[in-house]
């Protein structure tokens, strides 16, 4: 695995990518002897703190003082002065006074320091304040798009461990269950699955392509800052692909970050994970950080002696290294990140779930195995007195290569991928009236090997975007966005989206967003499902540019209203959404008869409409619920006629309750949370086993865990994920004749596995 | 692309234009309680031509602006501030203006958070 990313300057980041690619187990060494080395350094730091007003230095008494992410603090004195107990140094110093500027400064050594605390900037004041009680889930009253942010803290209440096990407690994205031989989550949003959505990293296009089918599983759970979810038309900043939304994650920063972190997972199905973070100042401009994670699950697991895998084995190794540069004087901020990945998954049939029954054509055994390498750099620019005007720059390259054996059949598949976008944000006359600009282009190259075809090709995309917001502070505000692309395959077309957002009484929220996305068709690395089953593949050609099929094109449009209400003195909000998508045009995928798989263009039409309704309330001081009730219509005209789109519920419920104690004087505390899902009828694809039109039952799933907080940097978790046992019985059709035309393993409307437990706990080095 | 560059271009356009603003940045205490307050503030500062941007914070009531100081002045924008009900450190707000606010609003009465 060689870079052909060149940034040789830099020596700390050639040192970190040759960890990286060439020597992972020295790395993961490193970083534990890193990690267990002791600190014991009982050292004080003294210094003073002044204001100068009119040219006079005056002592300021009252700031506080206190190291970055620690309990340890002080307060200074009426001259002005402080000592504090430092630790391993260089760390990070804090000073808070209200009135001004929270400074951060980096402490590299033991020498008495002066600093001078100037009169605050009101943003900055209220970022700090407002991360201090910030709900775990936020809901935003005054952004004209539907966007639910979902913190770290909201992220630890989902059982494990990856992106795409991160919403089992949003009810904004669905879950559905991994099927038997890939283990991989799929989600949906508004009905329809991931391919619909945008799924950026920091807003770099990230699971797309070749790893559209398993790509969340490689983003691991500690790793994530927050997520923003988009529901409806998003920005067309970050491209045309967006049709039911977007979902963004941001990753920890190396600055911000526990210094030190590890996280161990075990669970009761025999998966094992393992976490370790390593982030620190280098000097006053730059931060490093290094996340290690490693899983394994070498267990076979067969619940229903079907004699196949409920679950695949196999492992990950998963490396990330970022350089993180700021500089508060001259207004440039940038970050360098790299990846690496490799992951090896084995499933099928029990005796002889080994590499090396494959294609023995006696047992019926799936490999796949993955290596990712990713390198993005951002860059960005703020005008220090226009704080309204900046620059954004980001490049990305990704490579991505898998290797798949499913049976007798093979799907192998290669993707390079260059994305670069500039953006330049400014405002017209105010910042009421503000807008960005900017172009970008992509590159993306794919090798594709099904069985004994080829199909090689290569996508070149350059695009111009412009788009303006208004804002009138507080009550409406609308963004309208455009985009002219011109791509090698879906040709010349413009992408219009358009927000608003209107406040007609206090905390409530009127949306309305409409838009258009388009997609090239990725028919096998989307629907890779269809590889465990025997049905007989046919492509109904029309001569178009995708497989012989058209592109993907569709308009989605929707309401939705927030209220925030205070009942009994508690807090709480009520959602009521609706959006619908229509598709223009449509690769159906169509599972209507036995034994066959037919990919045809969309005559006629095809649509998702979802209701929901959701409620959070503050039940108590200590404890609070959110409830929502989904609704959806699905439907598809395939060559039998209108039909709901299969394994799709016809409604969802779901509630989480959620219960934090009130920490004692030594930060001991508990967390508990608990979540029910409701899953409503399927219509099942046609089959041998349950014939044409049948529909699965609805049924319920309890999920459970329990944290004890025993030290603001120490913790321990155990939890159940489906405590009911509810198991789909027999998930594989035809499993004694797995090579015959019957042989199906994808339709899973329900888990596979069932009642399932596990323990972690979690460390870190309090700043 | 290279059309892409040209459009990209043409949609800078206004931002070079603006070459001889004389911009400062600058943040005074104003009196004020809720998020209501941060609206009214806000918007009274825009009512000015030449103000940027215009940012006060519920926490510590201090008002961040940003303003074109060839079309306007720090005291012009106080003026407009307290015109619309809200002492700022060179105008106290007319009474009349004052007594209009709603009562969240009143920080002359209401205690501070």
């Amino acid at each position: 695995m060689c870079l052909t990313v060149d940034f040789n300057e830099d020596k700390s980041f050639l040192l970190l990518n040759s960890a990286y690619i060439c020597g992972m187990k020295a790395l993961f060494r490193i970083i534990l002897i890193v990690l267990v080395t002791p600190v014991f350094s009982q050292s004080t730091l003294k210094g003073e703190v002044v204001v100068v007003e009119n040219g006079n230095e005056s002592a300021l008494e009252g700031v506080e003082i206190y190291w970055l992410g620690t309990t340890t603090g002080t307060v200074s004195k009426p001259n002005g002065r402080f000592e504090i107990v430092a630790p391993k140094l260089p760390a990070q110093l804090v000073f808070q006074y209200l009135g001004f500027e929270t400074d951060t400064i980096t402490i590299p050594n033991l020498d008495a320091i002066k600093h001078v605390m100037r009169i605050a900037s009101a943003e900055e004041l209220d970022e700090v304040v407002v991360s201090k009680t910030k709900a775990s889930i936020q809901k935003t009253y005054f952004k004209p798009r539907n966007v639910v942010n979902v913190s770290s803290e909201e992220l630890l209440k989902a059982a494990c461990c990856n992106l795409s096990e991160s919403f089992e407690t949003n009810p904004a994205i669905d879950v559905n269950f991994s099927d038997a031989i890939t283990g991989t989550k799929q989600i949906k949003m508004l009905g329809l699955s991931s391919p619909y959505l945008l799924i950026t990293q920091e807003n770099i296009p990230m699971v797309r392509g070749a790893s559209q089918a398993y790509g969340l599983t490689f983003t691991p759970g500690p790793w994530i800052e927050s997520i923003q979810i988009t529901k409806g038309s998003g920005s067309v900043v970050n491209g045309f692909e967006s049709i039911t939304g977007q979902i963004n994650t941001e990753l920890f920063k190396p600055l911000t970050a526990q210094q030190r972190y590890l996280n161990i997972y075990n669970a009761l199905d025999g998966r094992r994970e393992i976490n370790l973070h390593l982030n620190g100042v280098l000097n006053e401009k730059w931060s490093a950080g290094l996340f290690a994670h490693a899983n394994q699950r070498t267990q076979n697991n067969d619940m229903n002696d079907d004699g196949f895998l409920d679950m695949p084995t196999g492992d990950q190794i998963n490396l990330l290294g970022r350089l993180q540069y700021t500089n508060a004087q001259n207004g440039w901020v940038g970050f360098l990140t790299l990846r690496y990945l490799e992951e090896n998954k084995t499933a099928g049939e029990l005796q002889q779930a080994t590499p090396n029954a494959l294609r023995s054509r006696e047992y019926w055994v799936s490999t796949v195995d993955t290596e990712r390498f990713d390198a993005s750099l951002k860059t960005g620019y703020v005008f220090p007195m226009r704080t309204y005007q900046s620059f954004g720059f980001q490049a990305a390259y990704s490579s991505h290569d898998q290797v798949a054996n499913f049976g007798n059949r093979i799907y192998n598949i290669g993707h390079d991928s260059f994305y670069t976008n500039l953006i330049f944000n400014s405002i017209f006359g105010n910042t009421l009236n503000t807008f960005k600009t900017g172009i970008s282009f992509s590159y993306d190259q794919f090798e594709e090997e099904v069985d004994v075809l080829d199909f090689a090709r290569t996508d070149r995309s350059a695009g111009v975007f412009f788009e303006y917001a208004y804002n009138d502070i507080d009550t409406w505000s609308l963004v309208v966005g455009g985009r002219v692309d011109k791509h090698n395959r879906l040709g010349t077309f413009f992408t219009p989206r358009l927000n608003a957002r209107y406040t007609p009484w206090e905390r409530s929220a009127l949306r309305f967003s409409i838009g258009q996305g388009r997609k090239a068709s990725n028919i096998f690395a989307e629907n890779q499902s269809l590889f465990f089953t025997g049905r007989t593949l046919s492509i109904e050609s029309t001569g178009g540019n995708f497989y012989g099929l058209g592109p993907e094109r569709a308009t989605n449009y929707g309401l939705s209203f927030l209220q925030g209400f205070s009942l009994f003195n508690n807090q709480g909000d009520l959602t009521v959404d609706f959006y619908r998508t229509d598709f223009i045009d449509q690769v159906v995928v169509d599972w209507e008869t036995a034994g066959a798989l037919r990919f045809y263009n969309l005559e006629g039409k095809s649509f998702a409409e979802n209701l929901q309704i959701e409620l959070s309330y503050e039940l108590a001081r200590n404890l609070s619920m959110r409830a929502a009730f989904k609704t959806y219509r699905v439907e598809t005209d395939f060559k039998s006629g209108r039909l709901e789109r299969p394994l799709t519920p016809d409604k969802r419920y779901f509630a989480n309750l959620d219960y934090k104690s009130t920490p004692n004087e030594k930060g001991q505390l508990w967390r508990a949370d608990f979540t029910y899902h409701y899953i409503g009828l399927q219509r099942l694809p046609a089959n041998i086993r349950d014939g044409v039109g049948a529909r699965a039952d609805g049924y319920g799933l309890i999920n459970a865990q329990l944290t004890r907080v025993f030290a603001d940097n120490f913790e321990v978790y155990v939890g159940g994920e489906n405590l009911a046992n509810f198991r789909q019985e027999n998930p594989i059709i035809a499993a004694d004749d797995p090579f015959g035309q019957n042989f199906d393993a994808s339709i899973i409307y329900a888990p596979v596995f069932g009642r399932m437990a596990y323990i972690g706990l979690r460390w870190n080095s309090k700043k | 692309m290279k059309k892409f560059l040209v459009v990209f271009a043409v949609l800078l356009l206004p931002v070079g234009v603006n070459a001889q603003k004389k911009i400062e940045k600058v943040a005074v205490e104003v009196d004020g309680v809720c998020s209501m307050c941060k609206a009214r503030i806000e918007k009274a500062s825009f009512s000015e031509k030449g103000v940027k941007s215009a940012s006060w914070s519920v926490e510590d009531h201090q008002l961040t602006l940003i303003y074109d100081a060839s079309k306007t002045s720090i005291d012009s924008i106080q003026k407009k501030v307290s015109l619309a009900g809200h002492n700022t450190p060179l105008f106290k707000a007319p009474e009349e203006a004052y007594q209009s606010l709603p009562m969240c609003c009143k920080y002359r009465t209401v205690s501070d958070h």
